[in-house]
């Protein structure tokens, strides 16, 4: 028995990445990957966080904050009473490095600020404070299928509340020597804000199942690149297709033997 | 929506299984020793699984061995838990089981070894160090998947202390959506040096062992721990004594990263949820399992937290931290097998360590086991992020 499947509807989007600065100036260039170069990345300071905490988050914490506040403002929902979801495969990997150095070292004393942004949740815990939002939120992984996860979860939490809720999924690279042994070849960050009902704030509708197809590649090498370089890109034949106002059916990256089947259709 | 717990189980320093996990609880005896964990020098006291180190996994799963997937499959080979989700799988199919697990730092255990074998600390990780299966905070979730060949969804919460609590919540929605019949839910977490020298650095270790409640408390012991269920939905007939899954509630504090909000607003939000979803009042509630982590900040702020849910008069409640040390990703699924044996055995479990309690804290602290007519019980788990989750059990009727 094939279930039916489960429809949300996509209210907002944010998204940063070598190249796409941007949801509004990156679609343009999804939609026609000719245009795309992958150039630098620049990922703007958390000023939504007060001072104190500002000066203690690392780049994959400000990449979650960024693309959290692009998809809530375009969704134009308060991302206060948000539930939200935070999905990525690891959290702030130089943060990382620098507890396993101390913990090697003679002496093994780490920071306490350093011990607190080591757990996973670090972005949902800052995203928190930064917006005063006492909403559920969760913090998941699930390798390199963490932006799958996410947006199952964000689903069935919207379904559930019979509101809407936010996705954040962002990835930066490790330091030397975790990127061997890690290797994610750039930072990615996005964010959707999806909803259990159709309303005038609808972009497109979503509709979500689990398969067992092989998961959806690009055909442009340089966005395919992109995809398969870091987890939180395994939303881009997503995006991909939302840019481009495609409704076929996109396999995103899961776990093996399991992938989940989007389809897009208009509002 | 209830679900049935098909199947539980918990190993913990209080022992492997729910057999010794019973008979600690029982007589009040708690598993902390003084810490002589690995290498470590800490002043404080840890709650040690036995028999962890000597684990093997199969050998086609050679590559997730490291602590925490040990501690896993010690934790599911007890209590016939294994025969119970090869059952669901044979009824459901593998692709209609999934697993949500908690825990906090996975095998990090693992890199700390790997890094400490580097030359000079210079070079690359040593090649015996397997990122992917060990490392990763999803290890323990590929590893549980694999184990069972199971194809349905799968992934780690993992919100520090709070993990394994709100992987109940997570099964109850995937479940409630139709996408699954099934989940392996539970939390695994391991001993390891960047938690025990971390809350050493925020001067939260107790030098003894935890005094949850108590008077002059003065930090945790931190714990390690498997504790896993099978969640379903609840069949027509269900056995004398089933214990379900009534409510699930979550929330956030947005104050601070790792200090609880000193009033526990968050706290209460999470517990005003979960009897909402389990459409049940305060009173109502038999017995209240609490984070209880025995830090002077957080069983303070609990503490106004319960006492504005319940009032003055709260239910009998205790902090089995003084037992078990705090499992920190594990705490949840540990507590919630906890409450589900004080249900069936109709005993709510009185605190360890605990002399005299802290006259400025007003629930009513159990220092003693109390035999108990429970229908209900409510367990909370809170952690740093302010996440915090707040599970209701309760007897079939």
């Amino acid at each position: 028995m094939t279930p039916p499947p489960l429809s949300v509807y996509l209210e907002g989007i944010g998204l940063l990445a070598p190249g796409l600065q941007g949801w509004t100036a990156g679609a343009p260039l999804l939609a026609q990957p000719e245009h795309y170069a992958d150039t630098a990345l620049s990922v703007p300071a958390p000023d939504c966080l007060p001072a104190a905490e500002r000066r203690r988050v690392g780049l994959q914490i400000k990449l979650a904050l960024a693309v959290g506040r692009e998809a809530v403002a375009h969704a134009e929902r308060d991302a206060a009473v948000l539930a939200n979801v935070f999905s990525a495969s690891s959290g702030d990997g130089d943060n990382c490095h620098a507890i396993c150095e101390a913990l090697a070292s003679a002496d093994r004393l780490i920071s306490p600020t350093r011990f607190h942004n080591s757990v996973h949740n670090a972005p949902a815990g800052y995203w928190g404070i930064a917006m005063k939002c006492m909403a559920p939120s969760t913090s998941l992984c699930a390798h390199d299928g963490s932006f799958a996860a996410g947006l199952l979860e964000a689903a069935v939490q919207a379904r559930a509340s019979c509101s809407a809720a936010l996705l954040v999924c962002s990835d930066a690279r490790y330091p030397e020597p975790l990127h061997t042994a890690r290797p994610l070849l750039h930072h990615f960050g996005v964010a959707l804000v999806v909803a259990a009902a159709p309303s005038d704030r609808t972009l497109a509708q979503l509709q979500l199942s689990l398969s067992n197809e092989r998961p959806t590649r690009l055909s442009a090498p340089p966005l395919e690149a992109l995809r398969s370089g870091n987890p939180a890109a395994r939303a881009l034949p997503l995006l991909q297709a939302l840019a481009s106002r495609a409704t076929a059916t996109v396999q995103l990256e899961y776990l093996p033997g399991c992938t989940l089947a989007v389809t897009p259709g208009p509002a | 929506m209830s679900l049935l717990l098909a199947g539980y189980t918990a190993s913990s320093c209080l022992g492997v299984g729910l057999d010794a996990t019973w008979r600690a609880l029982q007589t009040q005896t708690s598993g902390l020793k003084p810490c002589d964990f690995e290498t470590v020098r800490l002043d404080t006291w840890i709650g040690e699984v036995p028999g962890v180190d000597a684990v093997q996994l199969p050998a086609a799963l050679r590559n997730y061995d490291c602590r925490n997937n040990r501690l896993a499959l010690l934790g599911l080979q007890q209590d016939d838990f294994e025969a119970t989700v090869r059952q669901a799988v044979a009824q459901h199919g593998a692709q209609r089981v999934g697993v949500f697990l908690g825990t906090s730092t996975s095998g990090m255990l693992q890199t700390e070894l790997a890094y400490r074998a580097r030359p000079n600390g210079q070079g690359p990780l040593p090649a015996w160090f397997h990122y992917d299966e060990t490392q990763n905070t999803y290890s323990v979730a590929a590893f549980v998947r694999a184990y069972f060949s199971l194809g349905g969804p799968a992934f780690v919460v993992s919100t520090a202390c709070s993990s394994s609590s709100k992987v109940f919540a997570n099964a109850q929605r995937m479940i409630d959506a139709g996408l699954i019949d099934a989940a392996i839910v539970g939390g695994v977490d391991s001993l390891c040096l960047t938690t025990l020298y971390g809350f050493h650095s925020l001067q939260l270790l107790s030098p003894q062992p935890c005094t949850p409640y108590g008077a002059g408390r003065n930090g945790i012991s931190i714990g390690e721990a498997a504790a896993f269920a099978l969640l379903t939905r609840v069949p027509d007939k269900v056995a004398a004594g089933a214990v379900l899954l009534r409510g699930v509630g979550e929330s956030s504090d947005a104050h601070h990263m790792s200090a609880p909000h000193p009033q526990g607003l968050g706290a209460q939000l999470a517990m005003r949820a979960a009897l909402r979803s389990a459409g049940l009042g305060a009173e109502q509630i038999d017995y209240v399992n609490l984070h209880g982590t025995a830090t002077p900040s957080n069983d303070a702020a609990e503490d106004q937290a319960v006492c504005a849910v319940f009032g003055p008069r709260t239910p009998p409640a205790s902090s089995t931290k003084g037992h078990t040390g705090h499992t920190l990703g594990a705490a949840g699924a540990l507590e919630a097998v906890i409450c589900a044996l004080a249900l069936r055995q109709q005993i709510a479990p009185g605190g360890c360590h605990t002399q005299t309690l802290d006259p400025q804290l007003h629930a009513s602290y159990l220092l003693g086991n109390r035999a108990l007519s429970m229908r209900h019980v409510l367990s909370n788990s809170f952690g740093f992020g302010g996440s915090n989750s707040c599970l209701i059990l309760g007897l079939a009727a």
